[in-house]
């Protein structure tokens, strides 16, 4: 099961290190980036179907 | 000296049907002598039913197209008594080398488990292929086995009827009329058989063009498949290297969609780009070049009432884990029994539409493979292109990116766990061979399982004995396997259990297995497995 309630303790912190991680990237290098970053968390979670319901909620 | 592709195999002669007054009607005609006409005349004509092949040509096939051949074809050409040589002359390989930019990315054993005859893959160009068949025909025809093959004989016309086909040939010597009650169609892509009986071809097409060259070298790289993405010597595109026989090297170089074709085929062209490629001092010739395009599709139907598709004709894939000739040889190996038993009037008619069933399943899983191959090979957007090269950024350090690195999935046998010849399985025997897997091969009583899976029906018992019910029309032989003598076996037929009965049709699969004796759900299997129930 998808966990959508808050699950990150940190939320600011997370999210300012998320943006950090681009600093000083031209656009294509970000989108690589978070390709590659997807690419990573997916393999942690593994699970078919939460990763299915994940891209549903981001569709959503 | 002449290659091989070069030389008429099956020159035109007269043949007995143009000289007959009225027109004679043959039990089985095959259109096409490439690889899956022929090894379904072989298969035919083995099991003594009288076969005709015609083909417009009278040689092998040109250049050397398929070269990539999977064990499980390898296993049926055994059956069919060809798998020999091929593995002999063929390369066998195991290591592939996928490379990123101008780095290596990672590396890749395809070393199938022990206990298999046949390795994973031999690489042989397809004229060899289809000439080691026609070898097999030669021998066949002086064993007297009613086995002919027509060349320069070109099918020009088509009439579907409810109990035979009818067919004009065109020849050398001008046109005849013939008959046939089964017409097998193996005549390629192009079916001039299907586009005559105006039947559908849809699928999609992929917008690029790939330039194939066979080139003659004496190099010392090794008998590895090299696949490249964006290499610096072919920028934001493809390239793969493979070894085959007699020094010849497949070179694969993808070029994109706005080209000019006859410019990139001119010799001068292709021999610049080959030496980007593989530097200024490796000196080559080139065999064989040609520029493709590919495509995924398959007729809706592959019977169409007295006339059965196979091969290429009945389904195309792209070149990208070599699907082609390997899954028109399982066509083949699908078909030939079972119109076989409907010939003989042992099995119904509608037996032959679990030909469909079967392989259309088949054809489906090869095009959802190859056309997610193509997907990660030439990526349709920005995004995909990002995913992809996302994926063979993180393959060179994380293990857990290289399964999705898409260079192509090799062609695996089909399992038909659905079909509605197989009797549900209720035992705990490994999944490796339930119903509807083709038997895995295994060392047993001296020698291989599937060696001793000539053809007929078999019924294997393993550590227990029975009566081999009698069924009207079939041939049963029973195979038995003693346990405690042979463990790679054990493991593939009885995992945990103690005994096994497997019920083996003539192709090889599993139709329904047990753990104990019951010669009633024997012959009920039996009698389902050849579309009587
Ligand atoms: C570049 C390339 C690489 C490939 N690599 C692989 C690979 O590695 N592994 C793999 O398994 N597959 C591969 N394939 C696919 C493979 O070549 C084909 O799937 C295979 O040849 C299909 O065999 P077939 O017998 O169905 O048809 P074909 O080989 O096309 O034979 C059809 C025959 O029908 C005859 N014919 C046509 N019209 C008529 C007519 N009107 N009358 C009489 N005869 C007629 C033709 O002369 C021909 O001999 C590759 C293909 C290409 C192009």
């Amino acid at each position: 099961m998808l966990i959508t309630t808050p699950n990150i303790h940190d939320a600011d912190g997370f999210y300012s290190e998320l943006l950090d991680m681009h600093d000083g990237l031209s656009e294509n290098e970000s989108k690589a980036l978070n390709a590659r970053l997807i690419l990573v968390l997916a393999n942690h979670i593994g699970d078919r179907e939460v990763l299915a319901e994940a891209m549903r909620t981001a569709l959503d | 000296m002449a290659k091989i592709f070069e030389i008429p195999l099956y020159p035109y002669t007269r043949n007995p049907d143009q000289d007959s007054p009225k027109t004679n009607r043959h039990p089985v005609i095959i259109v096409g002598a490439g690889p899956v006409g022929l090894a379904a005349a072989i298969d035919l004509a083995q099991q003594d039913i009288p076969v005709v092949v015609v083909d417009d040509n009278d040689r092998v096939s040109f250049g050397s197209r398929a070269i990539c051949f999977a064990k499980r074809p390898l296993e049926i050409l055994d059956r069919l008594g060809c798998g020999e040589p091929m593995v002999e002359k063929g390369v066998t390989w195991n290591i592939g080398k996928v490379f990123f930019d101008d780095r290596q990315t990672y590396e890749f054993n395809l070393l199938a488990e022990d206990g298999h005859k046949r390795p994973a893959f031999i690489n042989l160009q397809q004229y060899y292929f289809e000439a080691y068949l026609m070898d097999r025909v030669r021998v066949l025809e002086a064993e007297g086995k009613p086995i002919e093959i027509r060349g320069k004989n070109k099918v020009v016309s088509i009439e579907n009827n409810d109990d035979h086909v009818s067919l004009q040939i065109d020849t050398p010597d001008g046109v005849y009329q013939v008959e046939a009650e089964w017409l097998i169609s193996c005549d390629g892509a192009g079916s001039p058989v299907r586009q005559m009986l105006g039947l559908d071809f849809v699928g999609r097409v992929f917008e690029d063009n790939f330039l194939i060259a066979d080139v003659v070298m004496d190099a010392d790289f090794p008998t590895e498949r090299w696949f490249w993405f964006n290499p610096p010597f072919n920028r934001d595109q493809s390239a793969l290297l493979h070894k085959q026989p007699d020094g010849v090297w497949r070179i694969d170089l993808q070029l994109g969609w706005d080209i000019d074709k006859a410019e990139e085929k001119k010799p001068e062209n292709v021999i610049r780009r080959l030496k980007q490629m593989l530097g200024d001092e490796i000196s080559f010739d080139l065999e064989w070049v040609s520029i493709y395009t590919f495509q995924c599709r398959r007729m809706e139907k592959f019977r169409h009432n007295r006339v059965l598709f196979a091969g290429d004709a009945a389904h195309q894939v792209s070149p990208f884990g070599a699907r082609g000739a390997n899954s028109g040889i399982q066509d083949s190996d699908n078909l030939c029994w079972k119109l076989k038993l409907v010939l003989d009037g042992i099995a119904p008619e509608t037996l032959l539409d679990t030909y469909d069933d079967e392989r259309i399943y088949g054809a489906d899983e090869n095009i959802l493979n190859s056309s997610r191959s193509t997907d990660f090979i030439t990526p349709k957007s920005a995004v995909s292109r990002q995913f992809r090269d996302a994926v063979l950024h993180l393959a060179e350090k994380h293990e857990f990116a290289r399964p999705m690195v898409n260079s192509g999935r090799l062609s695996v046998p089909c399992i038909y766990s659905e079909s509605r010849l197989n009797t549900p399985d209720s035992t705990k025997l490994p999944t490796s061979t339930r119903p509807g897997a083709p038997a895995v091969d295994a060392p047993v009583n001296e020698g291989w399982l599937l060696d001793q899976l000539n053809g007929d029906f078999k019924l294997l018992f393993v550590g227990i004995n029975g009566e081999s019910p009698s069924v009207a029309g079939i041939h049963l032989d029973v195979i038995e396997v003693q346990p405690g003598q042979n463990p790679v076996f054990e493991d593939r037929y009885l995992g945990d259990e103690d005994t096994a009965i497997y019920l083996i049709r003539p192709d090889q699969h599993i139709a329904a297995r047990w753990t104990s004796y019951d010669e009633t759900e024997i012959r009920n299997a039996i009698l389902r497995a050849i579309g009587q129930e």
